[in-house]
């Protein structure tokens, strides 16, 4: 434990901020993911032909190197803050995006012939129906998004945004070990505890009549006797 | 309110006419059965009676108003809506269920909460017990009945049936249609029932309308389609129910129970009182063997005879020459477990019983089977 002591009081005033300018990375880039890819996402299921080249779109900003991508970004928007964010919410996008997509066209298109023939609109079909029925699968996007977010927002330190990320690479600079654990541990930590809550999230968003507690309490009796 | 087509015509581009020139009016209150092979369009023709599809040509009135004139949305709220798969939202409650057009149409939640719960009492199921329920804690009964009742939630004059029994067992289906037809009786809605289970049609329908390749072949009632198919396609897509049609005997006599007779009482002012094959049915007759009343119940003891209450003879009985199609219908809906049956000069000659129509009856079918 007195290493432990000895550690905090050695890194622990560098952890702090850098940890406060990593959860703003994160926190920034994926509300805007958030605001860009849930609608999008919904637009796309309006027009599936659309939806291919799009996602293709999107999926080959995911597979460029982040490394690359910033690099490729320098020329262009500069370094610092504002260009390690729109690097960060781009690649955001796609896991947002493509849930999203799937979410709401993954609902039983019974399900949505009943709700237009008892005179729904399209309007009150997408937030009593759609919206509801696929916000888990839209959740686990948004969670695996944060969970990348939070170890690509290491590497945004290399363009001067800040982040646990700059204790990472000054470690490896300066070869200490310590330090590069300064930034390292509390990196895992972050994203094991950001995983952690998504999934309570959307624990939360699964409508109670699709969990499996409520449909495993079925009262048998009163199967057999009015069924 | 009735739903009339007119020359109404659905095409698909590409495709031969789903619809093709559809002349069929559904008298309000009626339950009008569509019915025919897949692909001959009965969907097509209920979809289009809510705007869910829209005819290439014609005109669809209901209660003489086009509905191109209405607002889809507001067309669709104001008619009933039950298919086969339910389409009952599994996110929401039974009573969400239920409630959700009339959520829609800013129905008051006590105003809501009345409904439901006098829409759940007309299938019997308990509102404290279903209401709060989700679609997959129920069987696949109780789900189909609670997709009828979302249909009917705001008492609309109009209701469209889609195969909504199609996915159920055969005993749960035959519940739900006995139940569907004591609800119509009591309701007088306008039903467009679509179905391919001819045993279904024959069963709710006050008519049926056979569609085939998009075209409506023929439109009548059950028996008129039995008795007078228009072409032998009718004929054998409702065939063995064309035996069954027949009665199978001639006259009464022939499955009228006579033997038997106990003379319980004679009576001192003239007549008595008669009882057949222990049936439990007391028949009062006079020195000529005329029925003059008959009780379901008599006292004990001889001198309480006086007090019997005796019911018309002449409002119950059967005659002899009645046809036997006729008495069969009329065991089968009262409520007597038997009627007497008289001659030309109304003297009682024997009885009928629900125990002798049924045993005819299924020796008939015996015979139709081998």
């Amino acid at each position: 434990m007195s290493w432990l002591a000895d550690f905090w009081s050695t890194y622990g005033s560098q952890i702090l901020p850098a940890l406060g300018q990593h959860l703003i990375l994160v926190g920034v880039a994926l509300a805007s993911g958030i605001i860009v890819a849930v609608p999008l996402g919904i637009i796309l299921t309006r027009f599936p032909r659309w939806s291919s080249p799009i996602i293709a779109v999107v999926s080959i900003i995911q597979t460029i190197p982040s490394l690359v991508f910033f690099a490729l970004l320098i020329p262009i928007i500069g370094i610092g803050l504002q260009p390690a964010l729109l690097v960060l919410f781009l690649y955001s996008l796609l896991p947002i995006l493509r849930n999203t997509y799937i979410g709401v066209r993954s609902v039983d298109p019974t399900l949505l012939d009943a709700s237009r023939g008892q005179g729904m609109t399209s309007w009150e079909i997408l937030y009593m129906v759609e919206l509801p029925l696929s916000a888990p699968i839209i959740v686990a996007g948004i969670r695996l998004a944060a969970i990348y977010l939070v170890s690509w927002a290491t590497i945004a330190a290399l363009i001067g945004a800040g982040g646990l990320g700059d204790l990472i690479f000054s470690g490896i600079d300066s070869e200490n070990t310590n330090l590069l654990l300064a930034g390292a541990i509390p990196t895992a930590f972050l994203a094991l505890i950001i995983g952690f809550v998504f999934g309570q999230v959307r624990r939360l968003v699964t409508p109670r009549g699709l969990r499996a507690e409520v449909v495993t309490k079925r009262d048998l009796r009163t199967e057999v006797v009015v069924g | 309110m009735g739903v009339k087509f007119e020359n109404v015509t659905k095409m698909y581009p590409g495709a031969r006419p789903a619809v093709n020139d559809l002349s069929l009016e559904v008298q309000s209150g009626e339950l009008m059965v569509l019915i025919g092979p897949s692909g001959c369009g009965k969907t097509t023709t209920l979809r289009m009676i809510n705007r869910l599809e829209e005819p290439t040509g014609g005109t669809i009135s209901i209660d003489g108003r086009d509905i191109e004139s209405y607002d889809p949305i507001q067309l669709r709220r104001g008619i009933g809506y039950a298919i086969q798969q339910t389409g009952l939202l599994p996110h929401m409650t039974v009573e969400q269920n239920i409630e959700l057009v009339p959520k829609l149409l800013k129905w008051d939640e006590k105003r809501r909460h009345e409904r439901t719960r006098e829409l759940l009492e007309m299938v019997a199921m308990d509102y404290g017990t279903f209401a709060h329920r989700y679609p997959r804690q129920l069987s696949g009964g109780q789900q189909q009945r609670v997709g009828v009742l979302r249909a009917l939630a705001t008492d609309p004059p109009v209701i469209l049936m889609d195969e909504p029994f199609g996915a159920l067992d055969p005993l749960s289906r035959e519940v739900l249609q006995t139940e569907l037809k004591r609800l119509q009786a009591k309701l007088q809605k306008t039903i467009v029932f679509v179905t391919h289970d001819i045993d279904e049609a024959m069963r709710l329908g006050d008519r049926i309308a056979i569609l085939r390749d998009g075209q409506l072949l023929q439109v009548g009632t059950p028996d008129e389609l039995i008795r007078t198919p228009q072409d032998d396609f009718i004929a054998k897509f409702i065939g063995r129910f064309l035996v069954l049609s027949k009665a199978p005997v001639d006259s009464v006599q022939q499955f009228m129970q006579t033997v038997a007779v106990r003379i319980q009482r004679e009576l001192p002012q003239g007549g008595r009182i008669v009882q057949i094959a222990d049936v439990p049915l007391w028949f009062w007759i006079d020195d000529e063997g005329v029925l003059q009343g008959v009780a379901g119940e008599v006292p004990e003891g001889a001198d309480q005879w006086n007090s019997v209450n005796w019911t018309n003879g002449d409002a119950v009985c059967v005659r002899e020459t009645d046809s036997p199609d006729e008495v069969f219908g009329r065991l089968a809906d009262e409520e007597a477990e038997a009627l007497p049956v008289v001659d030309e000069g109304h003297r009682l000659v024997g009885i009928v019983t629900r125990r002798s129509a049924i045993r005819t009856l299924s020796g008939a079918l015996r015979r139709v089977e081998a």
